[in-house]
């Protein structure tokens, strides 16, 4: 059975170099800067995410990213899923004012936010985005967390990552330096500063803290179904570990008097 | 072994059997009535995962595009409302996503167990070719799949890839002008990416059936590479292979759900997270994994129209293997200097794959160059000299002398004449 061993081998080693094959492209944007490896409580095939650092990131993001950031797919009812009651989250949504319409005289309207409504954008459109904000448009962040390669570890380091630039680097007015960003520079100024927010449960609100809790946020966000997906998969592999050793059984007993040269189908038919 | 005295025990079903014999007909080709060598080993398995990933791919397909929205506007956000808003959404989108590349694992270990043991050689031509025009129309498939969701790579993929035929001669222009439904990727090419993209598979399941028909002729090859000499070389599909097809199922799973529930992005590109934009072109654009080699094959040449023709003569060439290969033995088995270089051409391969993921620059297109140049002398000048001058090992004398040895033909009296 060396053929079958050399055969497995192989394919070991391509689905092996199809990885290799695979982080450079997923490394392409940012050239090879090395990011700060965080620990968070949602890695892991078990990994849940930290309700309280959500509810804190929720926090920072709505009293500093959503100012130049939409979340576009981001509903109030979703708050539920990072330990909100239904009532705080009612009582969220209502702090925010909704444009709605059009009544039964044409006109739109204003009115406290719902459930069911989604996070207001702060611009209206692209364009005012840009206007702005220096021509640069602030991303939408709902899965900005699954559009950048590293993640999570990536959107802590960029966060965390603004520094003086090196001497042998200009930057034009509205840029600044970023070790994190691709090429370094970023047109959005450093985010955050120490104690920007006032965290009720009392945490010190350091620019690491506010960076990894807003990153837990957004995380999150970019796919609240993850724990589901993992318990699901938890699961399956327990079912289809058990059901893969029957099949294997099954198929042994089925073949062992073959394997001996037995023939029992062999006039089979005749008797019948 | 009785193919055609098939009977229902059930006369309810006799009656309906004697009238269009649908039970007879699954009986013939999956059932106790269809027999298959008695030696097949476990990469004989990849021709039922392929299909078992066929339906998976319609199945989820059909239920997401319930839910899709094929239009510049809507694509992206109703794949966000699949993923967050739809009961399930992201396990059918992270399943129909990943299964595509596990489409793509399988048929291509399928088919490089049809090149290690030679089964496109006489008498299975036909169904070979057959296999070829599913490795097209799946390629051609998953690569309108991808541009669905409408993120950066699905646009520029596609700018890319239908680009690539204006490298035809005097007409190239307008062909692409034809094919995008406009003068750029837009709403009218995505909108006929669906249709077709809903069409092809239907087109796949229609070859798969031809490709079935032609294999149940000849009946399976084997790891001998043998033919079939008698009865005691076979054993009926069913429950034989079809246990053991079961037991490649429930690993395949296992593997399938590592990806769908522990790493569903992983042979992704986060790029596609970010929403289609023709004003920004992404740093690298690089397609599925599974297109790397043929990418590759298609950087190599610095000439567009070359690249183009080369890319579609590495897959067309594989239509003229069971003439290219001169040699009459089939298995690798007997074929020592062949084995070394089928083991050469999937490092090959490789390497192709992993020179397309990088950018054309420095050592990578020398490297690109060097492997295309081998991949197309293996099957253009390795192989149809290696015929010729290779010196194989003795074959056995059947399947079930090579498998039982003294065994075989232990009960002759029980075997009733052919």
């Amino acid at each position: 059975m060396r053929i079958k061993k050399t055969f497995i081998l192989g394919l070991v080693a391509s689905l092996g170099f199809a990885n290799l094959g695979l982080a450079p492209s997923a490394l392409a944007a940012g050239e090879a800067v090395k990011l700060k490896d965080i620990e968070f409580s949602f890695e892991g095939p078990f990994g849940t995410f930290d309700r309280a650092a959500a509810q804190r990131g929720f926090q920072v993001y709505r009293e500093i990213c959503s100012s130049c950031h939409s979340a576009q797919y981001f509903a109030f009812r979703n708050l539920e899923g990072i330990g909100y009651s239904e009532e705080m989250a009612k009582a969220i949504a209502a702090e925010y004012q909704i444009t709605d319409g059009p009544d039964d005289f044409g006109d739109m309207f204003e009115r406290p936010g719902k459930l069911s409504d989604r996070m207001p954008a702060p611009f209206p459109n692209q364009n005012a985005a840009r206007a702005a904000n220096g021509g640069a448009y602030p991303p939408d962040l709902s899965v900005i967390v699954k559009a950048r390669p590293g993640g999570a570890d990536y959107l802590y380091s960029l966060l965390t990552g603004y520094e003086e630039p090196p001497a042998d680097i200009e930057l034009a007015p509205g840029q600044y330096y970023n070790a994190y960003m691709a090429g370094h520079k970023i047109a959005m100024p450093q985010p955050l500063y120490d104690d920007m927010v006032g965290y009720a449960d009392g945490t010190e609100a350091t620019v690491e803290q506010m960076a990894k809790d807003v990153t837990v946020f957004l995380a999150w966000l970019a796919e609240p179904s993850m724990e589901q997906r993992k318990s699901i998969g938890f699961s399956f592999m327990i079912f289809m570990s058990i059901f893969v050793v029957l099949l294997y059984l099954t198929n042994r007993r089925i073949w062992r008097p073959i394997k001996k040269g037995a023939m029992p189908w062999v006039g089979k038919d005749e008797k019948a | 072994m009785s193919t055609g005295s098939f009977k229902p025990k059930n006369g309810a079903l006799r009656w309906f059997d004697d009238r269009l014999p649908i039970l007879s007909l699954v009986h013939g080709s999956l059932g106790a009535g269809y027999p298959a060598p008695r030696n097949l080993n476990y990469f004989w398995n990849f021709g039922s995962l392929a299909g078992l990933c066929l339906v998976i791919q319609i199945a989820t397909g059909i239920v997401l595009a319930m839910h899709y929205t094929p239009t510049v506007a809507g694509a992206f956000n109703s794949v966000e409302h699949i993923m967050r808003d739809v009961n399930y959404g992201w396990l059918l989108r992270y399943i129909h996503a990943n299964g595509a590349s596990m489409f793509f694992i399988v048929v291509f270990i399928h088919i490089f167990r049809g090149l290690y043991y030679g089964s496109y050689k006489a008498p299975r031509e036909v169904l070979w070719m057959l296999g070829v025009v599913i490795l097209l129309l799946m390629m051609a498939t998953a690569f309108m799949g991808y541009v669905l969701p409408w993120g950066q790579m699905s646009f520029w993929g596609a700018t890319v890839i239908t680009n690539l035929f204006s490298a035809i001669p005097l007409v190239g222009d307008q062909i692409v002008t034809f094919l995008w439904g406009g003068f750029s990727v837009d709403e009218p090419t995505l909108q006929r990416f669906f249709s077709l993209h809903y069409l092809l598979p239907f087109v796949i399941v229609g070859v798969v059936i031809l490709h079935i028909w032609a294999l149940h002729l000849p009946g399976s090859n084997n790891p001998l590479g043998i033919d079939v000499k008698g009865p005691q070389d076979q054993v009926p599909f069913h429950p034989y292979y079809t246990a053991k097809d079961a037991l490649g199922v429930g690993v395949f799973l296992i593997f399938f759900g590592l990806f769908v529930f522990y790493m569903p992005n992983s042979l992704g590109h986060p790029d596609n997270y970010i929403p289609a934009d023709p004003m920004v072109t992404p740093a690298h654009i690089v397609p599925e994994w599974y297109f790397l080699p043929f990418y590759a094959i298609l950087r190599a040449v610095p000439d567009k129209l070359g690249g183009v023709l080369l890319m579609f003569a590495a897959v067309g060439l594989l239509f003229f293997l069971p003439w290219l290969d001169t040699s009459k033995i089939r298995s690798a088995i007997f074929r020592p200097a062949y084995k070394m270089f089928f083991w050469l051409l999937v490092v090959d391969c490789v390497v192709l794959g992993v020179v397309g993921a990088y950018p054309p620059e420095g050592a990578w297109i020398l490297i690109g160059q060097l492997a295309t140049a081998y991949y197309f002398a293996h099957f253009l000048l390795i192989l149809p000299i290696l015929g010729k001058v290779e010196k194989t090992k003795p074959l056995p004398q059947s399947i079930a002398q090579a498998v039982l040895g003294d065994k075989a033909g232990a009960k002759p009296a029980a075997q009733p004449a052919e």
